[in-house]
């Protein structure tokens, strides 16, 4: 695709909106699906039939809205009048407000904070635009930057953009991206690859789910400027196969790039050729870690390997391979659009721009977000998020997943950024944030993913597959009030062995759920332990313990 | 010893190892399609079994022990037919403090089986998930791959007696 014939698409889509006064968007990501959302818009449809409004107002799916807890959602455009809640018989009533008052029972204020308080760059797009189509993307100023870089920047300049902006992995770990591409772009080999990892393993986390399902071009877009960067002709997108809607939309997308010419060979009239490819994951934890991610795109057992040699140096089929996250990959097309400087103008001094959480748990609205680097979790929780709900107190926020650990309420004034989490014992992660009221016990969150690691240890290295069967063992035996001070002690040796000796990240960050409860609930567990008692009153305790 | 690149055939007449053909064959017979190829065997068969996995390795040029060692080794292969309907309990994060726990202990009560097994009848299967990323609305279940949200027990015990008795 050419730069003329971007911009020519992009005018007839935007005069193609103009030919319509009114439009109606209905959420069409998994969250609002799973609520009925199909049938409302076909209710949508006919009542806009039936009102003899064909033509004039089309009933458009896009995607996330965000606000997934009051979905399923839409939007009346160009009012930007929202409804919540929606049920197809309120179809009719919708379409008829479209030339009056709008119907108040269905409205959702846009108000609220927790639409005040975003700011929107990897999900400028979701819920605007229609997924499956690449035209609208265009017309949301997608493909300018792949542009740019073919035409006007060099590699250099392309990798400095985004060093400029301070971005971040968005994966968990935080590693400078500029300086992961750069490593990549000067090892001297003729294959390279670019991996986007979209292996979302963290249970209580969907934000790469919901950017693949709301605008998945634009992390195709991310990918061909960064194979363009580092030198490689071939990329792929390893996603999890629990992911139905996104793998059919991202090969939807892929169609629709490879037919315009931004994805294939000669992209706009250049010299440079990028392919992509889906490989799917089939549900295991561990692939998310990158050596593990390589082994299993290769056909095998998804089994990490000792680093270095990293992956830059030595990844998929042993050539120097760039792996980011879906979310950083997301991030590149607003850097390279507006500059690094726009990008690093957010956030704090060294976590710049924006995150997207996904919000869930004890918490009024549950949902997507996307704010700012450096919010603090008040803010997040308590503004963004609503509170918790049904007058409980709030009690701690989990945060990493299975590699994180638990805020608890003395740290809600901090702000949120890579350096901050860590101190206070977890981890950024990808972004999950569950929200947990007084009705849950921290010996049973530990207990639970205890468990999960344990499963999911791929069994390579003993540290991880013994030493996580045997703090889970623990954790039961104090959870059911069989264990005595001892085993205490046990579990925070085991906690200090497991996480020096592992073999991978998996292993490395187990105990970090363990190590962050002991840190700021101790008595929890003493109370199990001493005392035989759950004070949250989730965990049965055996009676005869007493005895 | 180098195996034979004859042609390999298929395990039964049946037409649907022509999309399996048809997926290895898009890879080249690349010995790194063999999950691709897992994966285009269980959506076509529903569960991978030994004359699939002896067919996969051969035409892919991998030992049997490395076929096996992926199709167990991850958790969306099954070895074993599924029930008419399935039943799946999330059991990530946000679903668990919301309940999934008493979900999973009426999914065991209503049906007399543990996660991963199938009532006798072959009619059901339950199953766990370990996120299914429909975290906004948990406590989540997937009766037949639909998401059903804020799902309660006395809900769950409804939807599986439909299955049970019909």
């Amino acid at each position: 695709m050419t730069p003329e014939q971007l911009n020519q698409i992009a005018t007839e889509e935007a005069a193609a909106r103009q030919s319509v006064p009114q439009r109606l968007l209905v959420c069409m990501a998994a969250g609002c699906i799973s609520s009925n959302g199909e049938a409302v818009k076909k209710s949508l449809e006919s009542a806009v039939k039936a009102a003899g409004m064909n033509g004039t107002c089309p009933v458009t799916g896009v995607g996330c809205m965000g606000l997934c807890s009051r979905g399923p959602l839409v939007s009346a455009e160009p009012s930007g009048i929202l409804y919540q809640d929606v049920a197809p018989t309120d179809a009719g009533e919708i379409v008829q407000s479209l030339s009056g008052e709008p119907v108040a029972r269905l409205q959702c204020s846009r108000d609220l904070p927790f639409f005040k308080r975003q700011v929107g760059v990897v999900l400028e797009n979701s819920g605007r635009i229609n997924p499956e189509r690449l035209e609208d993307y265009v017309a949301a100023k997608g493909y300018e930057a792949l542009v740019q870089a073919l035409t006007e920047m060099s590699r250099a300049e392309v990798i400095e953009q985004v060093s400029r902006s301070g971005l971040r992995g968005r994966g968990g770990a935080g590693y400078p991206t500029g300086l992961k591409w750069s490593t990549v772009s000067k090892a001297q080999s003729t294959t390279k690859y670019v991996v986007c990892n979209a292996d979302e393993g963290d249970p209580g986390a969907f934000m790469d789910r919901s950017v693949l399902e709301s605008d998945p071009q634009r992390v195709l877009e991310g990918m061909i400027i960064a194979g363009y960067a580092v030198g490689a002709s071939r990329g792929y997108i390893y996603v999890r196969a629990e992911y139905p809607l996104a793998i059919t939309r991202l090969n939807t997308a892929i169609r629709q790039a490879k037919h315009h010419g931004v994805l294939g060979t000669q992209i706009a009239n250049t010299e440079f050729d990028f392919d992509i490819d889906l490989r799917l994951g089939a549900g295991a934890f561990v692939c998310g870690e990158e050596t593990a991610l390589i082994a299993s795109i290769e056909g095998g057992r998804g089994t990490p390997r000792p680093r270095p040699p990293y992956p830059a140096q030595a990844g998929l089929y042993g050539a120097p391979t760039l792996i980011n996250n879906v979310e950083t990959f997301a991030n590149i097309p607003a850097i390279i659009r507006n500059g690094g400087d726009w990008y690093a103008a957010m956030g704090t001094s060294r976590s710049k721009g924006t995150k997207v959480f996904a919000l869930t748990g004890k918490i009024n609205c549950t949902g997507l977000i996307e704010v700012p680097m450096g919010m603090s979790l008040r803010e997040i929780i308590f503004e963004v998020g609503g509170g918790v709900p049904e007058g409980r107190k709030f009690k701690a926020v989990q945060t990493g997943g299975p590699s994180g650990g638990c805020i608890p309420e003395q740290f809600l004034d901090m702000p949120v950024d890579y350096d901050s989490l860590a101190q206070a014992g977890s981890i950024m992660g990808s972004g999950g944030m569950i929200v947990m009221d007084d009705s849950s016990c921290m010996v049973d969150v530990a207990k639970y993913f205890m468990e999960f690691c344990m499963s999911e240890s791929c069994g390579k290295c003993i540290p991880c597959r013994a030493g996580t069967a045997q703090m889970y063992d623990l954790l039961a035996k104090i959870s059911e009030g069989r264990a005595s001070l001892n085993d205490l002690a046990m579990l925070e040796d085991l906690c200090d062995m497991v996480k020096n000796t592992s073999l991978c990240g998996l292993g490395q960050s187990a105990p970090n759920p363990v190590v962050s409860t002991l840190r700021y609930f101790r008595d929890e567990y003493l109370a199990h332990i001493q005392e035989k008692k759950c004070p949250a009153g989730v965990c049965a305790i055996k009676q005869e313990a007493n005895a | 010893m180098p195996i034979a690149l004859g042609k390999v055939s298929p395990p039964s007449e049946d037409k649907r190892w022509k999309i399996v053909g048809a997926t290895m064959r898009r890879h080249g017979f690349s010995r790194n399609a063999l999950i691709e190829t897992l994966h285009t065997v269980q959506q076509s068969f529903g569960f991978l079994d030994r004359p699939s996995l002896e067919y996969v390795a051969q035409s892919l040029r991998v030992p049997l022990s490395k076929a096996f060692g992926v199709a167990t080794f991850y958790h969306y292969f099954s070895l074993k037919p599924p029930g008419e309907h399935t039943c799946v309990v999330c059991l990530g994060t946000a679903c668990y403090i919301k309940g999934a726990p008493q979900l999973l202990g009426e999914l065991e009560q209503s049906l007399g089986i543990t996660p991963g097994e199938t009532t006798p009848d072959g009619r059901v299967s339950a199953l766990t998930a370990r996120c299914v990323g429909s975290c906004s609305l948990a406590p989540v279940a997937l009766f037949d791959g639909e998401v059903a949200a804020r799902l309660s027990a006395k809900d769950m015990q409804g939807r599986l007696q439909k299955w049970v008795s019909a």
